[in-house]
């Protein structure tokens, strides 16, 4: 599914990732964990192919093509999808018209119909009921005014709609409740399966009690630093990073 | 105000009178009005860019050429490029002018009211001049503004729109002033009349647009005068061919409790000056501005507006947008002038614009003068390009660049569109907006 191999990444002249190695196989799940400022949303980033995200060296290989040379919109169309850790607000877009254009722009990509008005009303209903979301929500603004965790359920509802191949969510968990966790935990899971591959970014061993990884690694210092299985997360939650920090110091 | 000599241009505007003098309408208090008038401008001459009004936009374009003053239409509107100027889904009551003068075939003035005239001002000249006398001229400052003395001097036709005491006119006004496009340079300027008497309501469409290859100079000058508590709303809406110049003024004298809101949309020209200058003469008056201008790629609009809080007790809310892209400039001068007696105003102003490219150019500047002290006045400007984080993230969503640029252009200037009360209107300027911006048509 995915290959990245010695990716380095500048942010305004500033390396943050340094030389990452990461390969995810299709159908597994991933978690990535590591302390802030490390360079895990930079890599969702860098995924995604944020503009401003220089890529100094290495190579990132999705699905057999070169992610690197794809625009933003055919990464997503593709297949790829990032759950922001900060989701951004768009007054005066409507949300349901993203979620609209959105699943319209994967379904035309892929030579399927477009959705008029009413199968669309339909689907997005079904999956709203799976995140337990207030229709409500359809009428507002992207992201307009909405809590921290109903930003996070709004993503991982996109996520439900564009039915990616590969699902980068970072920090999905952070600011949810404990109820709000197993929502977004059941959206994660309903997804789960078959040939779609995850990458959970997380700070807590909470959310992978929910969703269960095949594997889990350390990311410090813009390298992957450590992998395991999901035992490592319960490593990290008892001791923290400083260990892996002097093991690699040593080493 | 700095002294002119007659500059040669305003000197050949007044050659260019005695040409065509003999055509226009005469009779005795218009004779001396339209005299009057023609020495003023000569006297003044065009305005430059010592000018304070006219710091950033040079009309030298317009001074180094010679437009034939238009006498009549000088050709035949192509019958479905006109249609297509009609608003959707809109009816209303419309009148056509070709090159400043009144088409009765392309018309529709139908029923009206009872008492009610709308009708083209050529006529009322010619059958009842006295009708007009003491208004024409009445409500335009013509020191201040001294392209409403060109205007004056030539003034022959336009449209004249009077509503009586206590009648409301259903029907929405659209006049439609559109040029010919050939080879004569033309100078068109037509003048719009409008007396809402007290209690009265009406909408006005005051709408230009022209064949693309028009060259055309337009100078419009539109009066209105709104009684105790009237309420007059007007759009004026410019969708000029890409090689168009006009100057446009409108003015409005405010009685007690009356209501003047207007739309002023730019969408084309090459050279757009628009100057709005409410008056609130009477307690309780208020104005409402609103205004959209989109300018691309060897455009250059320029909005003045002026509000006079003459009386305690009036309010203005002024919002005003403003998308630019490629070489785009654009103007937005807003002055609120809150006289020593106006205790008990409430005045607000905003201008925000978005620059679509780091080539495109606006100038705003809102000018608060206030002479009374218990007054509520609030202004602010802006000036932004495309947030690269809503860019981004609906790209990751799957929407190409240009799709998302252009969503968030519309986000931007959605709430202008929605203050404006017709729903046609707004799906039209919808349509213009999405066929204007770069990259054009929402995919
Ligand atoms: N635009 C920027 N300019 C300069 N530095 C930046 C910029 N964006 C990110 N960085 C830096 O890059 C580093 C990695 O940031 P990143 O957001 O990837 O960390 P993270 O691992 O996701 O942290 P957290 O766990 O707090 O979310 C940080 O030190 C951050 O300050
Ligand atoms: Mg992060």
């Amino acid at each position: 599914m995915l290959k990245i191999k010695g990716l380095k990444a500048k942010v305004e002249n500033t390396p943050i990732l340094k030389g990452l190695d990461l390969e995810i196989g299709t159908g597994e799940v991933h978690a990535i964990m590591g302390p802030n400022g490390s360079g895990k949303s930079t890599l969702g980033h860098v995924l995604a192919g944020r503009d401003g995200y220089e890529v100094t060296g290495g190579s990132v290989e999705y699905r057999g093509q070169d992610l690197l040379e794809m625009e933003p919109e055919v990464r997503a169309r593709e297949g790829l999808f990032l759950a922001f850790q900060y989701p951004v607000e768009i007054p005066g877009v409507n949300n349901t018209y993203l979620l609209k254009a959105a699943v319209n722009a994967i379904r035309k990509h892929r030579g399927e119909a477009e959705l008029d008005a009413v199968d669309f009303l339909q689907l997005i209903k079904q999956k709203m009921k799976i995140m337990d979301m207030d229709e409500s929500f359809l009428s507002r603004g992207v992201n307009e005014g909405f809590s921290g965790g109903e930003k996070k359920r709004n993503e991982i509802l996109q996520m439900l709609l564009m039915e990616p191949k590969l699902a980068v969510l970072d920090e999905t968990d952070s600011g949810l409740d404990i109820d709000a966790l197993k929502v977004v935990a059941e959206g994660v899971n309903a997804l789960r399966g078959g040939d779609r591959s995850i990458i959970l970014v997380t700070h807590y061993q909470r959310l992978l009690n929910y969703i269960k990884p095949d594997y889990v690694h350390v990311l410090s210092g813009g390298k992957i630093v450590k992998s395991g299985d999901h035992t490592l997360a319960l490593e990290l939650e008892e001791h923290g990073y400083d260990w892996l920090k002097q093991e690699a110091a040593s080493a | 105000m700095s002294e002119h000599k007659p500059t040669s241009s305003a000197r050949s505007y007044e050659l260019a009178h005695a040409e065509v003098a003999h055509q226009l309408p005469a009779g005795g208090w218009l004779d001396a009005l339209r005299r009057e008038a023609l020495s003023r401008f000569t006297r003044q001459g065009f305005p430059t860019r010592r000018d304070e009004d006219w710091k950033y936009t040079s009309l030298r374009p317009l001074e180094q050429q010679r437009f034939v003053p238009s006498t009549g239409a000088a050709g035949e509107p192509d019958a479905q490029w006109l249609e297509g100027l009609k608003i959707e889904n809109l009816d209303a009551i419309r009148l056509v002018f070709v090159d400043g003068f009144y088409v009765a075939g392309l018309s529709t003035a139908d029923e009206l009211p009872e008492g009610v005239t709308v009708q083209s001002l050529a006529a009322v000249l010619a059958d009842e001049p006295e009708r007009l006398k003491g208004q024409l001229g009445a409500v335009a400052d013509q020191d201040m503004h001294r392209f409403a003395a060109l205007n004056t001097a030539f003034v022959a036709d336009g449209a004249w729109l009077h509503v009586p005491a206590d009648v409301e006119v259903q029907k929405p006004v659209h006049l439609l002033f559109v040029t010919t496009a050939d080879d004569t340079p033309r100078l068109v300027q037509p003048r719009v009349l409008v007396s809402a008497e007290r209690h009265s309501r009406v909408t006005l469409i005051e709408h230009y647009a022209d064949p693309e290859a028009s060259t055309a100079f337009s100078n419009s000058v539109t009066e209105i005068s709104t009684g105790e508590g009237a309420r007059v709303e007007h759009y004026l809406l410019q969708e000029h061919g890409s090689a168009r110049y006009h100057v446009g003024s409108v003015h409005v004298a405010q009685q007690a409790d009356s209501e003047y809101v207007s739309h002023n949309i730019n969408l084309g020209g090459a050279l757009v000056r628009q100057d709005i200058h409410p008056r609130m003469l009477g307690e309780g008056a208020n104005v409402v501005l609103n205004g959209l201008f989109l300018v691309g790629d060897g455009q250059h609009v320029d909005n003045h507006t002026r509000v006079d809080h003459a009386v305690p007790h009036t309010g203005s809310d002024e919002y005003y947008k403003g998308v630019l892209w490629g070489k785009g400039r654009a103007v937005f001068n807003g002055k609120v002038i809150i006289h020593r007696d106006a205790q008990k105003t409430d005045a607000s102003q905003y201008n925000g614009n978005l620059l679509l490219s780091p080539m495109a150019e606006i100038d705003t500047k809102p000018e608060l003068e206030i002479y009374a002290d218990d007054v509520k006045a609030a202004h602010g400007a802006t000036v932004g390009q495309l947030d690269e984080d809503a860019m981004f993230y609906l790209r990751s969503r799957g929407l190409d660049a240009r799709t998302a640029r252009e969503v968030l252009t519309f986000a931007f200037a959605g709430d202008v569109v929605s203050r404006m009360g017709l729903a046609p209107l707004r799906e039209r300027l919808e349509a213009a907006i999405a066929r204007r911006l770069p990259g054009g048509g929402l995919a």
